[in-house]
């Protein structure tokens, strides 16, 4: 058997250039008159893009991780004698072992990768490579079964929409075959938007052809004949990949008129978003194919009875179609045997933030935030402590360390203040100020507002006025009892899922970390040491050498001293930016309330993050734009 | 909410018209609906069997005042002078509700005044950003003039490039002034000249067209000063330039009141007495000495359809002519 | 360069919504979309000026304005945010004198700011057009925007 050389394409490893790699390895190969025995191709994305690039070796299923082209040579000399390229492959950083294949690294481990299986296993630019797995086989049984059973069927298994709301997909297809019209659509929901949530992409790049698959059967069941992938301009590799998956599913008659003798007609088109968050909702997003604004209406009508161009119309998510072959081929029942009583299957979460093993994950509903923080992610960066974990996006909601062992599912994430969303996991550590992450969070839920309800459009600014006035010490007690009912009044009368979600991470963390914020509005206090405004630099006198480091690097010479002398601060002409604490050789300077700052220099620095432009204008009033 | 409008329940909303698309975008008009989670917009929620609507409890009221907070937060409050002082949908929800002032003192977007055409202000500063004006004319004139420009906070209400309207395709029918329900579009002709109490509302007829379209005449001492809509008519409020804005001539000294014949390469002022028997010696004379065929007879579009019947009825049977047109346009 | 437009308007004249594909189309083509343009395709596609530019202003994507011939986007998502985007970001400015939104007077660099690239692993991310480069440090900002000089220097 020909020995595969996979080398991973996604954007994560095309970015650690894996380019490189790759036609570094091929040009080696040939030199040595390899290239006949290895067959080297480019994969999706594994998910682990903090070791990439990652490149397998199939079929002993060798898995070496951050290959750079120098790699090479040693790399062919191992593939030729069939021997493993230790240096290469994962190091486990408990054990500090070496371990050889995938299934053995401590992030797959505890993940079910269901609707993940084929990324980073086959080239998805090639749809045999689809079909050697199984692809496309379950049209035949599908189009043998009557569309509404396809319906039960998916009804059964329990699925429910991964985009965000969690509607249980078998329904809204009931609701829509139902409806009279004289031609029905099914609209893709590619335009993945959530800061931190990057699973829609690497099922695109990865294995497209399951998501054109899971629209075949979708379209059938509804009676549609005609889908739509609405995706991200910013996604440039995906729509590529997902444009080649057409154009062969068409050749090989998977599209078109009269798919595999079945007499069922379906063709699909992409459709490239223009770069506005809030058309991921669905009457938004149908606004956008229509042409205009993408502003949300009011719904009902549903899309389901009345959606693009006022026809029955199906909004599903990538990840949500990307699960129906997964449910066509193992059957309903033991779909449903996965994850917890109202949610079934498994779910893709995004792992990011302070933790050490970043990436994609996919896991059975149910599964704690421990499992995923702890044993998958591997826990925190740098031996810091775990302090939140904000899960749902940006309209998601902060838990905290008394959630970590709580089921994950879509109700048991609403119920305690957050939600399911596209699956964002951004981990925090204890350097991270829930202030400052909130308000983070809120400037972009204002900016992508569209601006057409009153209450998301006037109090999401609001909102985040007071937040920004609590970061920069000028707040006071009665703000927060302002931002809960603003919030709470937010939620309640707003338009759209933006609005209706958009101060969740605000009351979230008042909910779980109130005492931090009273710290800022009473005491004046930043505890985790990010709010510039809270801070204030002083010199420890025993600790100080006189070494002038730091009056050098002064930028306004708010410090003063002479030789063999303590230096001081000047707290009036301090400009807090830092420079003095991180040059101090001997430790001496530290921040008044403690001397945790500095640590992590990052999270110091984002405090002028939002202070762009655009807030600039909104301090100085409004000025022209165009 | 037309169910409630219709059993008498008067539901306070700032952005629906009965004539156009529900958009939903102030959320004034929210309800609690038993079972329902979050507050449901009455303009958008159809009635179903069973529904138990609550239209004042204490969240709807909660709810309500919060908006009004919000729009007053963003708002400019110079109410004293406003020309829309006792008669705008914001001050009296305001006061409905009892909210006096707002928590948030933040941004407040200030645009400069556009006084550029020659018929209304467009005040952006007291924009509430309902969209009436844009979904109005699109939908009913066809200009489609305004639209939503930018987004989110930013949004802003406008023309294209914020051009004057003279530079795009408004027919200035003023349809938009009269849906605003704020100062954001105010006629010139009121401008300074009396307040909205002082002003008296005097439904009529529009004597320009065949359409008969029913308007409302601002009063203030005898004189108009300006027009607004009057949904009684067949027109549903629908006006066009010439109703809202063509009634200078009422009160120009320039207008005939009465009969003039012109003597000696002068006219003087006659009794329509003596005009009509004047006008009965010269069609008698002519009929005679020529026949019907010296006579045309231009009939006028603002007459009524009777009027245009007796006329031509006059010029076939008395006149003995078919020389009869119509300016059938206007 | 007109008639290319009008090229594109033909395609998208009958097309229902073709209104956003041929903005992004046309964009390409020109670069940015001037007022003149948006008039053409207002007119040729038979849609009030109005509704043109109150959809242009809606998206992010469409630019009135002239822009550079690179496009850097600096991702300010959560990842990158926590992992010094900022910094990154502040490097960028320098460097290139200008501030974010703005280009540079050479209509090289265009600096912008984006939610998310969708490349968390990598933070912090920037995207040149369509390459992109992670697990940044500000000192290796004037490398990476030198790079792209000497690019435009060897077309020119």
């Amino acid at each position: 058997m020909k020995r595969s050389i996979l080398v991973c394409g996604g954007t994560g490893c095309v970015s650690s250039h894996s380019r490189l790699v790759h036609d570094a390895l091929e040009k080696e190969l040939r030199t040595r008159g390899l290239d006949k025995q290895f067959e080297l191709k480019y994969t999706g994305c594994h998910g682990f893009c903090e070791q990439g690039p990652i490149i397998t070796v199939e079929p002993e299923g060798y898995f070496y991780c951050q290959v750079t082209d120098e790699h090479v040579p040693k790399l062919v000399d191992s593939l030729r004698e069939g021997s493993v390229y230790e240096d290469l492959l994962y190091k486990d950083p408990e054990t500090q072992e070496r371990v050889k294949t995938r299934d053995e690294v401590p992030f797959y481990k505890k993940q079910k990768r269901l609707v993940l299986k084929n990324c980073g296993r086959i080239n998805p630019e090639n749809i045999e490579d689809y079909l050697k797995t199984g692809g496309y086989q379950t049209l035949d049984k599908v189009f043998n079964m009557p569309p509404e059973a396809v319906i039960e069927e998916v009804k059964a298994s329990g699925l429910r929409g991964r985009g965000g709301g969690g509607f249980p997909t078998g329904l809204k297809w009931a609701y829509a075959r139902e409806a009279r019209g004289d031609k029905k659509y099914l609209i893709c929901n590619a335009d993945e938007g959530d800061p931190g949530a990057f699973m829609d992409r690497s099922i695109l790049e990865g294995d497209p052809h399951r998501v054109l698959e899971g629209m075949l059967i979708a379209g059938y069941a509804i009676g549609a004949s005609e889908g739509f992938v609405y995706i991200r301009a910013e996604y440039p590799l995906a729509v590529k990949r997902l444009a080649m998956a057409i154009r062969q599913a068409r050749e090989k008659g998977y599209l078109g008129n009269n798919i595999l003798g079945s007499g069922f007609n379906f063709n699909i088109h992409i459709s490239q978003g223009a770069g506005a968050f809030v058309c991921g909702e669905e009457t938004a997003l149908i606004a956008s194919l229509q042409g205009n604004r993408g502003m949300p209406r009011p719904r009902p009508p549903f899309p389901a009875t009345k959606g693009l161009w006022d026809r029955p119309t199906v909004v599903n998510n990538v990840e949500t179609l990307a699960n129906l072959p997964v449910i066509l081929n193992m059957g309903a029942g033991a779909y449903a045997s996965i994850g917890t009583k109202q949610s079934k299957g498994t779910k893709i979460f995004a792992l990011t933030g302070k933790i050490k093993n970043t990436g994609l994950v996919e896991v059975p509903m149910g599964i704690t935030l421990r499992e995923i923080i702890f044993d998958i992610g591997g826990g925190i960066r740098n031996g810091k402590k775990f302090k939140a974990v904000q899960i749902g996006g940006p309209s998601g909601g902060c838990l905290g360390e008394e959630h970590l062992d709580l089921p994950i599912d879509y109700d048991s994430l609403i119920e305690a203040g957050a939600m399911m969303g596209s699956g964002g996991l951004v981990v925090m550590d204890e350097d991270t100020c829930m202030v400052e992450l909130a308000r983070f969070f809120l400037s972009f839920t204002r900016m992508e507002a569209c601006g057409k309800c009153t209450p998301c459009r006037e109090g999401n600014t609001r909102l985040l006025e007071i937040l920004n006035r609590i970061v920069e010490g000028k707040g006071e007690p009665r703000d927060l009892d302002l931002l809960e009912t603003l919030g709470r009044n937010i939620i309640d009368t707003s338009l759209c899922g933006l609005g209706q979600s958009a101060p969740n991470p605000v009351l979230s963390a008042l909910r779980y970390f109130r005492p931090e914020y009273e710290m800022h509005v009473k005491q004046k206090i930043c505890p985790a040491g990010v709010c510039k405004d809270l801070l204030s630099y002083r010199i420890i006198e025993e600790k100080c050498k006189a070494c002038g480091l730091c009056l050098k690097h002064c930028p306004v010479g708010a410090i003063t001293g002479a030789k063999g002398q303590p230096h001081r601060i000047d707290p009036e002409m301090c400009e807090k930016c830092g420079e003095c604490l991180k040059k101090c050789p001997f430790g001496a300077i530290v921040t008044a309330g403690g001397d945790r700052i500095g640590k992590n220099k990052n999270d110091y620095q984002w405090d002028h993050v939002p202070r762009t432009r655009e807030l600039h204008d909104l301090e100085s009033g409004r000025r022209e734009r165009y | 909410m037309k169910a409630a409008e219709e059993n008498g329940i008067d539901i306070p909303t700032l952005c629906y018209d009965e004539r156009l698309t529900v958009t939903g975008a102030c959320r004034m008009c929210v309800v609690e609906v038993k079972g329902a989670r979050k507050l449901m917009a009455a303009c958008a929620t159809p009635v179903s069997d069973g529904m138990e609507v609550l239209t004042e409890s204490d969240r709807v009221v909660e709810a309500r005042r919060e908006i009004l907070r919000l729009l007053i937060a963003n708002h400019d409050l110079r109410c004293l002078t406003c020309e829309r002082n006792g008669d705008c949908r914001l001050q009296d929800y305001c006061y409905r509700y009892k909210v006096e002032d707002t928590p948030y003192k933040g941004a407040v977007i200030e645009y400069p005044v556009d006084t550029d055409n020659p018929f209304f202000i467009r005040d952006y500063s007291k924009c509430i950003r309902c969209g009436k004006c844009v979904t109005l004319c699109a939908e009913i004139n066809g200009a489609h003039v305004y639209d939503f420009m930018h987004r989110g906070f930013d949004t802003k209400v406008t023309s294209a490039y914020d051009d004057t309207l003279q530079e795009t395709t408004c027919t200035f029918c003023g349809m938009c002034i009269n849906v605003c329900p704020v100062a954001a579009l105010v006629e010139k002709s009121t401008l300074w000249e009396g307040r909205p109490w002082e002003v008296k509302k005097v439904t009529t007829t529009c004597p320009y067209c065949g359409v008969g379209c029913q308007l409302k005449l601002k009063v203030k001492d005898n004189r108009i000063i300006g027009v607004t809509a009057d949904r009684s008519g067949s027109n549903l409020g629908d006006l066009c330039g010439k109703g809202q804005f063509g009634w200078a001539y009422v009160h120009s000294p320039d207008r005939l009141t009465g009969p003039l014949i012109k003597r000696n390469s002068a006219f003087v002022k006659v009794s329509w007495e003596e005009a009509l028997n004047y006008v009965a010696a010269r069609f008698t004379d002519i009929l005679n000495r020529r026949g019907g065929q010296a006579f045309a007879g231009l009939s006028s579009a603002k007459a009524t359809n009777e009027e245009n019947y007796l006329f031509q009825k006059f010029m076939r049977t008395v006149l003995q002519t078919n020389n009869v047109d119509h300016c059938a346009r206007l | 360069m007109s008639s290319d437009i009008d090229e594109l308007i033909e395609k998208y004249r009958q097309a229902r919504g073709g209104l956003i594909p041929l903005l992004q189309e046309t964009q390409e083509l020109k670069g940015f979309l001037s007022r003149e343009t948006l008039e053409k395709i207002a007119s040729g596609m038979n849609l009030s000026l109005a509704k043109v530019v109150g959809v242009a202003t809606f998206y992010h994507q469409f630019h009135l304005e002239p822009r550079g011939k690179y496009i850097i986007r600096v991702c300010m998502g959560t990842a990158c945010h926590v992992r010094g985007a900022a910094d990154i970001l502040a490097a960028m400015e320098k460097e290139l004198g200008v501030r974010v939104g703005d280009t540079t007077p050479d209509l090289t660099f265009t600096l912008e700011q984006v939610a998310c690239l969708g490349a968390c692993g990598l933070a912090p991310v920037i995207m040149i057009n369509e390459d992109t480069h992670g697990k940044l440090t500000p000192d290796q900002v004037p490398e990476i925007l030198a790079k792209y000089r000497q690019k435009t220097a060897v077309i020119h």
